[in-house]
């Protein structure tokens, strides 16, 4: 009760949004370290996923990765990789947070172009699609929801992770918590927690509102409808 | 020679402080077990009956479906610092963590398992005269168990990899050892820790493989009695 009041007040408290150590810079570090690492990891994982799937191979490798990823602790390469590099630059938090994002973002790409509906690849490769249109024109949009789950699972990987870098020293909201933590201040670690979370929350929230609007195949059934006779209702849930 | 000070010299692999800090190793990794066992046996615990919940009524499932998803998406540390003012810094703020995530893989692998059990072998259990428990202990979990052990393995995996965020109320196993290393710029005992982390993982991965194979003896005699009738 009073932990809740305690963390209401702080986060009530204008100064302490304010400044080097205000929630407004935590926040702004934590979604810098997140929002570029995320760029990296995709633009490193995506494509060749995408091509291991198209071409059917290293399935071994891409289910795997994951698996792997979930045995190494977050704060374990944190922590290597800040006494391999130095906390001179962020290189270190960005390295970790890319390392953590790639794996959800491979197995879901991989899995997706992979298990795309047989009978219509078969059916465009029929109508004479090179492996590239195959690729980019039936593949991609059918493992869409797929891949954008590995997308977001690697954003909220990206958070958390991101929280864990404060634990080794850097900027983000975390910074917030082990702060309290070090002037033992209750209502700000909880304060800083229920900034972490709320963060969290929205930016799963976020990516399941934007694979609604950016699903290549959600608008299909309608603009499908006319030539067929009678438009099931199961196209439209997809 | 190079490995007598290698203390001194900061290196990365060092076998003088495997020696000179084994005491330290060797508390910091029964911690990290203990945390780790007793969160995924009360994560178990919990789990089993939120499942059977959720099988039995289409409205519980919902809400501990989503409950539990929600609680996965809390970052690891906001989810220890928002239990503080619960427990204080006491190693159960790290194990009710602990056995929160666990939830969200071994309630949907539990379910997931019952519900797959084939409707013709219950209603013949049933037919037979199984009663309810009989059924749930004789037929449906003994089938649910591959699903079941599949979802204790990936919790068990992550668990010991996430204790290591209680370093931040010092009850963290091996996570202590990489906190306290990070202030002091430790080499060798920041990837010494580093290392059994892993290697703890792996080897409960491994260990729980082998109990799996223990508790469904039908799936290797069967596979065994028709390798020896196809001879």
């Amino acid at each position: 009760m009073s932990a809740v009041g305690g963390a209401w007040d702080w986060l009530t408290t204008g100064a302490n949004w304010s400044g080097q150590e205000g929630v407004v810079h935590r926040l702004g570090e934590h979604l810098y370290f997140s929002g570029v690492s995320l760029a990296i990891a995709m633009a490193l994982a995506l494509p060749p996923a995408l091509l291991l799937g198209h071409h059917g191979r290293g399935g071994a490798l891409a289910v795997n990765v994951s698996n792997a990823g979930r045995a190494v602790p977050t704060f374990a390469v944190l922590t290597l990789l800040l006494l391999l590099i130095g906390s001179d630059s962020d290189w270190p938090v960005i390295i970790a947070l890319v390392l953590f994002a790639v794996p959800p973002l491979v197995t879901n790409a991989y899995v997706g172009v992979r298990e795309a509906d047989p009978d219509v690849v078969e059916a465009a490769r029929g109508m004479g699609m090179t492996g590239r249109q195959l690729l980019l024109r039936i593949e991609l949009p059918l493992a869409f929801p797929l891949i954008w789950t590995g997308v977001r699972s690697a954003a909220v990987q990206v958070i958390a992770t991101a929280t864990l870098a404060a634990l080794a020293g850097f900027g983000g909201l975390g910074r917030i918590i082990t702060a309290g933590f070090n002037r033992q201040i209750t209502a700000q670690v909880v304060a800083g927690a229920v900034l972490v979370a709320v963060l969290a929350l929205l930016v799963e929230g976020l990516f399941v509102v934007l694979q609604r609007a950016l699903d290549p195949m959600r608008r299909r059934p309608a603009r499908a409808a006319p030539p067929t006779p009678a438009p099931s209702p199961s196209g439209a849930t997809r | 020679m190079a490995s007598e000070n290698c203390l001194v010299a900061n290196d990365w692999v060092c076998g003088q402080y495997l020696r000179e800090y084994r005491q330290e190793l060797t508390d910091a990794t029964l911690q990290q077990l203990w945390i780790t066992a007793v969160s995924v046996a009360i994560g178990l615990l919990v789990a089993f009956p939120l499942a059977l919940a959720a099988r039995r009524r289409r409205i519980v499932a919902g809400p501990v479906l989503a409950a539990t998803t929600i609680l996965y998406t809390v970052p690891s540390l906001a989810m220890f610092s928002l239990l503080l003012p619960v427990f204080g810094i006491t190693p159960w703020l790290v194990v009710t963590g602990l056995v929160l995530y666990s939830l969200t893989i071994l309630v949907r692998n539990i379910l997931a398992g019952l519900q797959a059990v084939p409707a013709d072998v219950t209603e013949s259990a049933r037919a037979m005269g199984y009663g309810p428990l009989r059924l749930l202990f004789g037929v449906e979990l003994p089938l649910a168990l591959p699903a079941v052990m599949a979802g204790l393995r990936i919790a068990t995996v992550s668990t010991v990899a996430l204790t290591t965020v209680g370093a931040i109320i010092d009850y963290g196993g091996l996570g202590n050892l990489l906190l306290s290393g990070i202030g002091s710029n430790f080499r060798a005992q920041v990837l010494a820790a580093s290392v059994l982390c892993v290697v703890i993982a792996v080897l409960a991965d491994v260990a729980l493989l082998g109990v799996q194979w223990l508790l469904t003896p039908w799936k290797h005699k069967r596979r065994r009695a028709r390798a020896g009738a196809a001879a």
